[in-house]
């Protein structure tokens, strides 16, 4: 087994750790860093509740090793709220009742945070398409594609 | 309910308030079971079985234990020296904890590792060194059930078969006779497969004993906290613990459907571990150990009879039924209810004679099975129902609509008796069914597909019209081990006119923070923002039963409007004195007693929850808080009807579902949004098992799908816009007029899409196909008619 | 599911990467993306002592149309694929293809490289790539050769990269004007491998007949299969309904799929005829609309 020693920004903070290659990226996440809204669903990267964000990408945290993010950027939930004021998605989220147990949550919010980076004003369908690697057992998404289509709506009022 | 009672400052029922428990949730900062991290904590990962049926030669720890970092490997004969090696089910049947000669199914526990982190607990997994000696597991029931299949539990003395219940209901003989002179029979073999609830948190726990003052607190994935308290005293009792020592926090559940009701051999031994060692024991299952080792649901296999006249007055019903429930009967039904509450079978049909009977059996499966969001076994009892409908519509030729309403039990039918002993406390089906066919435009839906047809495309119209049984439930009928299935609300008003609430429920998803806090406010007038709602830890909390069976808002719901009554009932006698006249001369409206005749006269509930605290009178006791605990007079019946269109590609047999449209009743509602996401989520989970979801096993007992690869839980792109809309009819007992909700449509939607696939269909003389219909199964049915080269 | 251990090596150049497999041989794997390798270790159905992480060399993600040839650095993650302007524009069938794989965060992760060099038949590239009649490239301790699509998967789960050998590159033919492609997949539901999936790529003359045909089959065989009898029937041809439906029966006579969970041999080969005629016709339709 061989120790590496990574330099990850993690929600803008630079953290410098010694790991085991094989620690995977959410573990380091949740328990070296003990940041626990990144969750765990499933080992085959088909649930998406460990979504976080690698240099501005959706990726799978339960599918990484830490050392592969090593130099690079990651944005997990808890770096969503920017001065004490929720992201868009967050606030989506709330008001059109995109969440019920919560776990997938975070996952769905980092996924739907990349898809409006590259696509500020999406279709139901491209909505649709675009969450499709990240599972919710309780909103049956409805509401889901409400929150998105919420957050679209004020992020492109914000940015007109 | 026509108008609210409340401003929205006040927010009670019918407000659509935005949850409160979002707020922790949109941040990551829930906190989950493996989100608890205690001092010291020790890691736990179990080794499983390969082989569905075989007996353990021997157990080889050695490699294991000579990993740094492995404190311990605990096996069935280390269980045994404390006798817990075996523990009993919710239904009184016994289930290994671990074994100490043979393993029953495939991935059943084998033993158990105690390492440092979770990386050491998996490489000690693979070093413990097995020995099986396999044996052919017995996998179908039906062979189970042959006098030569091999008794499976042989732990059982003097068991000489693999049978473990017969349950019958109904009248035999007036049943028997109305099929003799009815005109018409229909039958139909209809299964429901073995599926998993799959919430998307697994199960686990950390257990923490405390040698010193010998309590044992247990952080767990449970729906039921107080019960599995009580569950663990009667276990463990003889090992020193006692039920005052022992603590359940549930802590934030990531969606429970059923499959955290049980007491899984898991946690069973990380509790065992913690108190061995010492030091706290985190262990919390993979993907793969949760879908092919907790308890599945359904897994019963129906042969269902109607009987009508000509005129499709439908005369009499018998389901005979065949239930798998793997190598130990781990349901978590009511204890007198071996079978659920599947003798809801009748439906919402007024059918006068009624019998149906079930024999259950081992087989080299995992136990169960749990609800899958149903109220115990009834989704089974619907899909069988509306399944028979529908095949009694099409050999009579009529309209599935017109026949439903035809044999509707009517409006004015309530309170009614069913056959099988049921009381339905109210509905107006025809209504809900009228709602329905307007909504989705059921006569022009019905012209483009006979067009259609007349193309060569497949396009089908489904129905369900279900009722549902939830609520469980009254104390004459309903325990389980023994205890009655009350549910509980303690409620103590602050000084400063703020409440907090503690209930037995629990919460996974529901949103039980906020739609108590609009109950309790509806009752008092306090606003719901300012009444904080808490459930799961057992040291704080008043005993209850749980939460499943949608029974929290018939239940424990209840509660709330209880205590919040027994509150006012002191207020008042504090407004009096603070006012200075009778009790009888006080009025209430929400949030305030006036005196009659002088409205300008009256004390706000905060003034007089202040004046509790600060000026209550002589011989009154201070204080404002009050407990109920309720027991239901008798369980709520919601229903609904839906209708599903699908489109099928006649040559690749794709389905598409085009439009679903979901009405539903559940009487008075407490808040609109989250009865509306309950309904799309329990509608997605009835698209499941109907379309994707089946545990599906070999002959020998090897699991070929438990994993998320395999085992297909629907996307975002598989579902459908969901359209919803309700009718209120509420319920007369229940002291809100409501019932409950989130199950209804999962026990609804799959015979609605299962009809419409069989409608798309029936023209090529196909009249039953069983869950999940899948495009594969659609073509082959396409093949053997012919219909496709 | 947690993954056994392993030494985690990180070169900086081809050569130090080939060096490393040279030393390690069978012990060694090729991390890329990760998203076939890290699950399977996870399963712990692959238990490599080496990760050769290739992600940390410049100058393998990148998308190039140059000189008739489009160029695929192996590093390049499907997500790059989807969002390329020159793939939009003239690769309907990658665009296609690269939509169909997984999910969105996969496809952030997994490379084009990886999806060949994997040599899963159930993979998509592989079929896509036949379609296209693409090439790969090959470094190791000898330097760089060519492989033609055609000779890279020989058996299951098996490419013709030597042991101590790197994919580095995939080569398309840019498509002659008046060309289409498609590729369509049946799945259990989306994400999921294929049941069956064809891919086309074509072109087309000024009558509308078929120049030059390409047609790959995803899943349905121990390796990825080229349709080569439809092919041959379509070449030279302006295709009516009847020879369509010859096209797909050849195609389903080609593949040679295997009963699983997704369903019997004989369903699969219906879909691989279906499918196969679908997808011509919709590369007909968009070489008609590239004109």
């Amino acid at each position: 087994m061989s120790k590496h020693t990574v330099s990850i920004d993690i929600n803008g903070t630079t953290v410098t750790k010694e790991v085991d290659s094989r620690m995977l990226l959410v573990h380091f996440i949740r328990e070296e860093l003990q940041m626990t809204g990144t969750h765990i669903g499933c080992d085959t990267s088909s649930c998406g509740a460990c979504t976080i964000l690698m240099n501005g990408r959706s990726v799978k945290s339960c599918t990484l090793y830490t050392v592969q993010a090593n130099g690079k950027s990651v944005k997990t939930i808890e770096g969503m709220e920017e001065g004490g004021a929720l992201h868009p998605l967050q606030e989506g989220f709330h008001e059109e009742h995109g969440l019920q147990c919560g776990f997938c949550t975070p996952g769905m919010i980092m996924r739907a945070a990349e898809l409006l980076e590259k696509n500020p004003n999406p279709s139901e369908e491209e909505i649709r398409w675009g969450i499709s690697g990240n599972l919710c057992r309780c909103t049956g998404y409805v509401n889901i594609v409400k929150a998105i289509q919420y957050a679209a709506e004020k992020m492109q009022k914000e940015a007109a | 309910m026509s108008e609210l009672k409340t401003t929205p400052e006040v927010c009670g029922m019918g407000h659509s308030m935005k949850r409160k428990e979002d707020a922790r949730f949109l941040r990551g900062q829930g906190k989950y079971t493996d989100d608890v991290v205690l001092p010291g904590m020790l890691h736990m990962d179990i080794v499983r079985s390969p082989y569905a049926y075989a007996k353990i030669k021997s157990i080889n720890t050695d490699a294991a234990m000579a990993i740094p970092g492995v404190h311990a490997v605990i096996t069935g004969d280390v269980l045994k020296q404390y006798n817990l090696h075996w523990m009993p089910t919710l239904m009184s049947d016994t289930q290994m904890v671990l074994p100490t000669d043979t393993v029953m199914y495939q991935s059943q526990e084998v033993a158990a590792v105690i390492a440092d982190d979770r990386y050491i607990a998996a490489d000690a997994v693979e070093a413990v060194e097995v020995e099986y000696e396999p044996m052919q597991a017995v996998v179908d029931p039906f062979k189970s059930m042959q006098s030569d299949a091999p008794v499976l539990r042989t732990d059982k003395e003097g068991k000489t078969d693999n049978h473990i219940w017969h349950w019958e209901t109904g009248d035999k003989d007036s049943t028997e006779k109305a099929f003799q002179n009815a005109d018409v029979v229909v039958k139909e073999n209809v299964y429901l497969p073995r599926i998993h609830v799959a919430s998307i948190e697994t199960c686990g726990c950390v257990a923490s004993f405390e040698p010193a003052e010998g309590k044992l607190t247990v952080y767990m994935t449970t729906q039921a906290p107080h019960a599995i308290r009580t569950v663990v005293a009667l276990v463990a009792g003889h090992v020193g613990l006692s039920e005052e020592k022992i603590r359940i926090i549930s802590p934030d559940i990531g969606g429970g459907f059923g499959g955290k009701v049980p007491v899984y051999p898991g946690y069973v031994i990380a509790i065992a571990a913690s108190v061995v060692i010492g030091k706290p024991v985190k262990w919390v299952e993979d993907r793969s150990e949760n879908l092919q080792a907790d308890s599945f649901a359904r897994d019963y296999h129906m042969s269902v009879e109607l009987a009508s006249s000509s005129s499709g007055k439908m005369e009499a019903l018998r389901i005979k039924t065949v239930a798998d429930h793997g190598y130990t009967d781990a349901a978590a039904n009511p204890s007198k209810y071996p079978a659920g509450m599947f003798s809801i079978c009748t439906g919402s049909y007024d059918i006068k004679n009624a019998f149906t009977e079930m024999d259950a059996y081992y087989t080299n499966k995992p136990p169960g099975g749990v609800a899958y969001r149903c109220s115990f076994r009834v989704t089974e009892a619907i899909h069988a129902i509306e399944r028979i409908v529908d095949v009694l519509a099409q050999k009579l030729d009529r309209d599935p609509a017109d026949l439903r309403m035809q044999n509707f039990i009517q409006p004015e039918a309530f309170p009614y008796q069913s056959a099988l002993g049921w009381e339905y406390d109210s509905g107006d089906y025809p209504r809900a069914l009228k709602l329905a066919m307007d909504t989705i435009g059921y006569d022009d839906l019905r012209k483009e597909q006979a067009e259609k047809r007349a193309k060569g495309e497949l396009m089908g119209i489904g129905l369900s019209t279900f009722t549902e049984v939830v609520g469980a439930g009254p104390s004459k009928d309903f325990d389980i081990l023994g205890i009655k299935m009350f549910d509980s609300c303690e409620l103590r008003i602050h000084p400063t006119g703020k409440a907090i609430a503690r209930f037995g429920t629990k919460s996974q998803g529901q949103g039980h923070e906020t739609t108590y806090a609009q109950i309790l406010a509806e009752e008092l007038g306090i606003p719901a923002a300012h009444i904080q709602i808490e459930e799961g830890d057992t040291d704080t909390a008043p005993y209850g039963l749980g939460t499943y069976a949608s029974r929290s808002t018939p239940t424990a719901g209840a509660a709330a409007a209880k205590a919040a009554h027994k509150v006012r009932d002191k207020a008042r006698k504090i407004a009096a004195h603070l006012l200075e006249v009778s009790e009888e001369d006080l009025e209430w409206e929400v949030g305030k007693f006036y005196v009659k005749g002088s409205p300008e006269q009256s004390k706000t509930i905060q003034d007089i929850a202040f004046a509790a605290y600060t000026n209550h009178p002589q011989g009154l006791e201070a204080g404002l808080e009050a407990t109920h605990y309720y027991d239901p007079p008798n369980l709520t019946f919601p229903f609904g009807s839906y209708i599903c269109v699908v489109d099928i590609d006649p040559k690749t047999a794709e389905i598409k579902v085009r439009r679903f449209v979901a009405i539903d009743d559940c009487g008075n509602i407490i808040n609109p949004m989250i009865v509306e996401g309950q309904i799309h989520g329990g509608l997605t989970q009835g698209l499941a098992p109907a379309m994707y979801e089946e545990l599906i096993y070999d002959e020998d007992g090897n699991i070929l799908n438990g994993n998320f690869m395999d085992y297909l839980l629907p996307t975002a792109v598989e579902t459908p816009n969901w359209e919803t809309d309700r009718t209120v009819t509420p319920s007369p007992h229940h002291p809100l007029g409501a019932k409950g909700v989130a199950e209804s449509p999962t026990v609804g939607a799959p015979p609605a899409i299962a009809n419409a696939v069989v409608d798309a269909l029936s023209h090529l003389g196909v009249e039953n196909m069983d869950i999940p219909i899948t495009p594969y199964k659609v073509w082959q049915v396409l093949k053997e008619k012919g219909a496709v080269a | 599911m947690i993954p056994p251990s392993f030494e985690y090596l990180t070169p900086s150049n081809i050569s130090d990467a080939v060096a490393l497999l040279q030393k390690h041989g069978d012990e060694a794997k090729i991390l890329a993306g990760g998203h076939s390798l890290i699950p399977a270790m996870r399963l712990r159905l692959a238990e490599p002592g080496y990760l050769i992480d290739i992600s940390g060399i410049g100058g393998l993600d990148y998308i190039q149309e140059e000189s008739g040839q489009l160029r695929i650095g192996a590093m390049t993650c499907e997500a790059a694929l989807e969002e390329s302007e020159i793939v939009q524009s003239k690769y309907p069938l990658l665009l296609d293809t690269a939509k169909m794989i997984a999910d969105p965060s996969v496809r952030n992760m997994a490379t084009v490289g990886g999806n060949l060099a994997h040599g899963d038949p159930a993979n998509d590239h592989p079929a896509t790539m036949l379609a296209l009649r693409a090439s790969v490239v090959a470094e190791g301790p000898n330097g760089t050769r060519e492989i033609k699509i055609d000779d890279f998967f020989p058996d299951f789960f098996t490419t013709a990269l030597a042991e101590d050998e790197i994919l580095t590159e995939i080569r398309i033919p840019s498509p002659p004007s008046a060309s289409g492609g498609a590729y369509l997949k049946i799945e259990r539901k989306v994400g999921d491998y294929a049941a069956a999936a064809v891919a086309c790529q074509l072109n087309i003359d000024s009558s509308g007949s078929i120049e030059n045909i390409g047609l790959g089959l995803t899943n349905v065989g121990s390796t990825p299969i080229r349709a080569s009898s439809a092919e041959e029937l379509l070449k030279g041809k302006k295709p009516d309904e009847n020879m369509l439906a010859e096209a797909g029966r050849l195609a389903a006579a080609d593949s040679e799929p295997m009963e699983d969970l997704r369903g019997s041999a004989e369903y699969k080969r219906a879909l691989v005829n279906e499918l196969t005629q679908r997808a011509i016709k919709l590369s007909l339709q968009r070489a008609e609309g590239s004109r």
